[in-house]
C-alpha cells in the first residue's frame, strides 16, 4: 500500500557511493541528466544505462528496488510513450480517427520512455544513498552564493530536510486515517469521479489538521533546542571532499562528453 | 542549595477572554532535585512547564532561571540552554532523519565547535543506552527509544535542568520504563535538576517532591510520602494515590504497624514481608 | 440451534508485504472464539501482533491463511459479507480523536450511520443514543470538533463507532493519554454501552490494572502467536510468563511476587489491591492459629 512508497526514503549503507560528498553526487546527477538529454541514440541511451547500472551495483542498492520507486509513474511514463508515439512521420502503421501510429513514433514513444526510467532511476539512486541532511546540507551549500543576494537559502534547505523527515510519518499517518474511515463504512474507492473526490474529505481532513499540529509542537521543540535561524550554526559534520570526489566529478565530466561526441557522430 | 528555577506569582492567559491558566504561582526548583507535578488534563501543568523556558511568558509576574528574567528577549539562549524541554509526542520533536544528526541539532544551533558536538552526541547518546542506534532512522525506531533520542537531544545542549513534559504519555510499559530509566541516568551521571509532569502516580514515588496542579494553582506541595496522606484531598481532584500506599493504608486500617512512606513496589513488599516475619516470631516465642 | 459464537477465528495467519525483503509474519495460526457478551482484555506488547489480529475482525485485514467468522459468516466470503462485517464489528482505532474531520460534532458521529445507508430518522436516533452514551451533550452538537478539548474529542470519536450499534465493539487502547478521572469515565462509557446493547466488547490495552477489574476473559498474544487465553486470575497466576514477554502485571501481583520472593506465601492469581490486602490479613490470621 502506501508503505511502498520510497520517495526520498534513504537506505544507510558505507559503500563508495554511500561514502562520496553529496555535493559530488549532485554535480555527478547533473551531468547524468545533461548527458541523458544530450543522447540520441540507442548507444546514447545505453552509455547512460550502463553509468546507472554501474552505481547502482557499487552502492549495492538493488535493481528491484530502483523499479519499486518506479512503481507510483507507471501511468506518466506509459501516457508520455503513447502521447510520443502518435506524434512521429512517415508512413503510418495504423490509422484511427485522427491519430496515426508510426513507426518513428513509436521509436521515439520508447526512447521518451526510456529517459523518464533513466532520469527517475538516477535520482532515486542518489536520494537512496544520501542522507536526506547531507543532501539539503549540500544543496545549502552549493547555493550558497546565493545568500549574497539575500536569498533565504538556509531556510529553504531546512524545510526541505524537514519535510523530507516528515514524509515516512506522514505516510503512517495516512494509512492509519484510511482504515480509520473504513471501519466507520468509508468507501475509498467506488462510486463516480466527483463522489470519490468528495469521499477523499474524511483523509484529507484530519491529514491537514495533524500535519498543522505537528508543525506546531514541531516549531515548539526546535525554539526549545535553539533554533534562530542559520546565523552562528556550526555543523558537526562539516564534509570535505576527498581525493574520490575528484574522480568522481571527472567521470561525470567524461560521461557528458561521451554523450556529446555520440550526438556528434551521430552513433 | 540555591534555586535554579523561580516564579514570581505568575499568572498567564492564552488570550484575553480565555480564563487563566495559571494563577498566581510561586514557586522555586531546587538545583539538583527532582519534582514530579501532578494534575488532571487543563490543570496548568503543561503551561507551568512552558514558562520555564521562555516558551511562554507570563501575562502578569516573572519567571527567574538562574536569576534572569526569562522576558528579557537578550538573554533567550542562555536560558534556553540551561533549561531543556522535553515534550509528549516523540515525533514531533525529533527533527533530522538519522539520530545522531538530530542530537547533533541543539549544539550546532548554539555554534559548537565539530569536535566538541561529536564529543557531546555521544556522551548523550550513551546516557539514553541509544548509542548502537545512532546511524538509524528515527521512524524506524519504537516510540521509546525515539523518546530517548529527544532526551539525548536535550543532554547534548548540556543544560543543567531538563523539563519532561508527559515524556511517557504515548508510551507502552516497556517505552515508560525506558523512558524512565534514561531520566534516571541523567539524574545520576550528570546531577541535572529534573521537573517531570506527568498524570501516572507510579513516576512520582521517587521524586523528592511532588507538586499538585489544579486549576492553574498549585493545590499541593510536599514530598510523595506527605501528598499521599491525603488520599480525600488527591481524589478531589481528579487523582488517585499509588496501589502501594493504597494497600499500606488498608493493612494500617487493620491494625498492622506499617511505615507508609513504602512507595516502591519493592520497599512496600519489604516493610510488609518485615512485619509479617517478626509477627510470626513472635507469635512463635511467646508460644508455651 | 444453539446460536454460534460471535466470533469464531479459525487458525489465522497473516504476513506483510508478501515476497518482498520487508516480508514480516504478523500472526500465526491464531484460533479462538468469543461469545456474545464477553468483555475480553487483548494483551501483548507492541509488535505482538494484537493490532493486527483486530483488524481481521471488521476485514480491515484479509487473513494470509484461516478464516474470520463474525456471527457464524465468513467475512471474506463476498463483499457483501464484508460489508455487514464492517457494521456489525465497530473497530475505534488508537487515539481516534485524528480522525474528525466533519464541520460538526453531530455530522460527525452520523458518519457512520450515513455509510449504511439509513433513513435520516433512523440516523438521528443513533447519534443521539451514541452521543448519550459518551455524555457528549446536545449544545455541543453544533460546534466544530476542533474546539472541543482533547477528552471531548476523543469522546466524539467513539461515538462516531457507537453510533453503528456493533454487536463487537473492539478499542485499541482508548484510555491512552487520558487522566485517570479520563480513564475511568471513558471506561464507565464503554460498560454502558454494552449493559445497554449486550455488545461484546474487546479491550486492546497497556494497562493491566484497568483491564483486571473489568475482563472477564483476558487473551496475550506473543510473536505473533496466541500464547495465553483464560481468566484474568488464570492468566496472572502466570505472571513470570508475562513479564518474560515484556509485559507488565498489575501493580498488586507485582507485589504479591515480590512478597512470595521474600518467603511470604502469597496464593498465586492475585490481580487487585482489595484481594492482596484479603490474602495477606487472612495468612497474618492463620499464622497466629497454627
Amino acid at each position: 500500500m502506501l508503505k511502498d512508497i520510497t520517495l526520498g526514503q534513504y537506505f544507510p549503507g558505507d559503500t563508495i557511493v554511500h561514502r562520496l560528498d553529496a555535493r559530488t553526487k549532485i554535480i555527478c546527477l547533473i551531468a547524468y541528466i545533461a548527458a541523458l538529454f544530450t543522447a540520441k541514440t540507442w548507444l546514447g541511451y545505453a552509455l547512460a544505462l550502463a553509468a546507472l547500472v554501474t552505481v547502482s551495483a557499487l552502492s549495492r542498492i538493488k535493481p528491484a528496488a530502483l523499479l519499486r520507486g518506479l512503481k507510483p509513474l507507471w501511468f506518466i511514463v506509459i501516457f508520455t510513450g503513447a502521447v510520443n508515439a502518435l506524434y512521429g512521420t512517415g508512413e503510418p502503421l495504423a490509422e484511427f480517427w485522427i491519430f496515426k501510429i508510426t513507426e518513428s513514433g513509436i521509436l521515439q514513444g520508447i526512447r521518451m520512455m526510456l529517459r523518464i526510467m533513466l532520469l527517475v532511476c538516477g535520482t532515486f539512486l542518489l536520494t537512496y544513498t544520501t542522507s536526506p541532511l547531507n543532501l539539503t546540507d549540500a544543496i545549502e551549500s552549493l547555493l550558497s552564493p546565493l545568500k549574497r543576494l539575500h536569498a533565504p537559502v538556509h531556510e529553504v534547505a531546512m524545510m526541505m530536510s524537514i519535510a523530507l523527515r516528515f514524509i515516512p510519518t506522514l505516510i503512517e499517518e495516512t494509512d492509519r486515517i484510511i482504515s480509520a474511515q473504513k471501519a466507520r463504512g468509508a468507501a475509498f474507492d467506488t462510486g463516480k469521479l466527483t463522489e470519490r473526490a468528495r469521499a477523499l474529505l474524511p483523509l484529507l481532513v484530519p491529514l491537514f489538521v495533524s500535519a498543522f499540529r505537528r508543525a506546531d509542537e514541531l516549531a515548539t521543540a526546535m525554539e526549545c533546542r535553539c533554533y534562530h535561524g542559520g546565523e552562528g550554526r556550526t555543523r558537526m559534520k562539516t564534509p570535505r571532499l576527498a581525493p574520490r570526489d575528484g574522480w568522481a566529478m571527472a567521470l561525470g565530466a567524461l560521461l557528458v562528453l561521451a554523450a556529446a561526441a555520440l550526438r556528434r557522430a551521430g552513433i | 542549595m540555591s534555586e535554579i528555577i523561580r516564579f514570581e506569582n505568575v499568572s498567564f492567559a492564552y488570550d484575553e477572554n480565555a480564563p487563566e491558566a495559571l494563577r498566581g504561582v510561586s514557586l522555586g526548583i531546587e538545583r539538583g532535585s527532582f519534582t514530579a507535578v501532578l494534575g488532571h488534563n487543563g490543570s496548568g501543568k503543561s503551561t507551568l512547564a512552558k514558562h520555564m523556558n521562555a516558551i511562554l511568558l507570563p501575562t502578569r509576574g516573572r519567571v527567574l532561571v538562574n536569576g534572569t528574567d526569562t522576558a528579557d528577549e537578550s538573554a533567550l539562549l542562555k536560558i534556553r540552554s540551561t533549561v531543556g524541554m522535553v515534550f509528549q509526542n516523540p515525533d514531533n520533536q525529533i527533527v533530522a532523519s538519522i539520530v545522531e544528526d538530530d542530537v547533533a541539532f541543539a549544539p550546532e544551533n548554539l555554534g559548537v565547535p565539530s569536535a566538541e558536538i561529536r564529543r557531546r552526541v555521544d556522551a548523550a547518546l550513551e546516557c539514553v543506552g541509544m548509542y548502537d542506534y545512532r546511524l538509524h532512522a528515527p521512524h524506524l525506531l519504537s516510540g521509546g527509544q525515539k523518546q530517548r533520542v529527544a532526551i539525548a537531544g536535550v543532554i547534548a545542549m548540556q543544560p543543567e535542568c531538563i523539563v519532561l513534559d508527559e515524556p511517557t504519555a504515548m508510551l507502552d510499559p516497556a517505552g515508560r520504563r525506558e523512558v524512565l530509566s534514561a531520566v534516571e541516568a541523567m539524574r545520576r551521571e550528570r546531577g541535572m535538576t529534573v521537573v517531570l509532569i506527568t498524570h501516572h502516580m507510579d513516576e512520582c514515588v521517587g521524586a523528592d517532591r511532588l507538586l499538585v496542579m489544579s486549576g492553574g494553582e498549585v493545590a499541593m506541595d510536599g514530598t510523595p510520602h506527605e501528598v499521599f496522606s491525603h488520599p480525600a484531598e488527591l481524589h478531589a481532584l481528579g487523582l488517585t494515590v499509588p496501589d502501594t500506599r493504597l494497600l499500606l493504608d488498608g493493612l494500617a486500617a487493620e491494625g498492622w504497624d506499617l511505615p507508609a512512606d513504602a512507595l516502591t513496589v519493592s520497599e512496600c513488599a519489604r516493610v510488609i514481608a518485615d512485619f509479617m516475619l517478626k509477627e510470626k516470631r513472635e507469635k512463635c516465642l511467646h508460644r508455651p | 440451534m444453539p446460536t454460534p459464537p460471535i466470533i469464531q477465528v479459525e487458525g489465522l495467519s497473516h504476513v506483510y508485504s508478501r515476497g518482498t525483503p520487508f516480508e514480516k509474519t504478523a500472526l500465526e495460526n491464531v484460533s479462538l472464539s468469543v461469545e456474545a457478551g464477553a468483555l475480553v482484555g487483548v494483551i501483548g506488547h507492541t509488535g505482538s501482533g494484537k493490532s493486527t489480529f483486530v483488524q481481521h475482525l471488521d476485514g480491515l485485514l484479509i487473513p494470509t491463511a484461516g478464516r474470520v467468522l463474525i456471527g457464524g459468516e465468513d467475512i471474506a466470503a463476498s463483499k457483501d459479507a464484508l460489508r455487514r462485517a464492517r457494521f456489525r464489528v465497530g473497530l475505534v482505532f488508537q487515539y481516534p480523536e485524528y480522525q474528525l474531520f466533519e464541520e460538526t460534532v453531530y455530522k460527525d458521529i452520523s458518519f457512520g450511520p450515513r455509510n449504511m445507508g439509513l433513513s435520516e430518522d433512523d440516523i438521528d436516533a443513533r447519534v443521539r443514543e451514541a452521543a448519550g452514551f459518551v455524555g457528549v451533550g446536545e449544545e455541543l452538537f453544533s460546534q466544530s470538533p476542533i474546539d472541543l478539548s482533547g477528552g471531548q474529542k476523543r469522546r466524539v470519536a467513539i461515538a462516531g463507532v457507537m453510533a453503528m450499534r456493533p454487536e463487537v465493539l473492539v478499542l485499541d487502547e482508548p484510555t491512552a493519554g487520558l487522566d485517570p478521572r479520563g480513564r475511568e469515565q471513558l471506561l464507565a462509557n464503554v460498560l454502558d454501552y454494552r449493559a445497554a446493547t449486550g455488545a461484546t466488547v474487546l479491550l486492546v490495552t497497556h494497562s493491566m490494572d484497568e483491564i483486571a477489574r473489568i475482563a472477564t476473559r483476558l487473551v496475550v498474544f506473543s510473536e505473533g502467536r496466541l500464547a495465553m487465553d483464560g481468566t484474568p486470575e488464570q492468566v496472572f497466576s502466570r505472571a513470570a510468563e508475562l513479564r518474560g514477554m515484556g509485559l507488565a502485571v498489575p501493580k498488586a501481583t507485582e507485589i504479591a511476587l515480590e512478597l512470595k520472593s521474600l518467603g511470604i506465601a502469597v496464593p498465586d492469581g492475585i490481580y487487585t489491591i482489595d484481594r492482596l490486602r484479603e490474602a495477606l490479613l487472612r495468612l497474618e490470621r492463620g499464622s497466629g492459629d497454627a
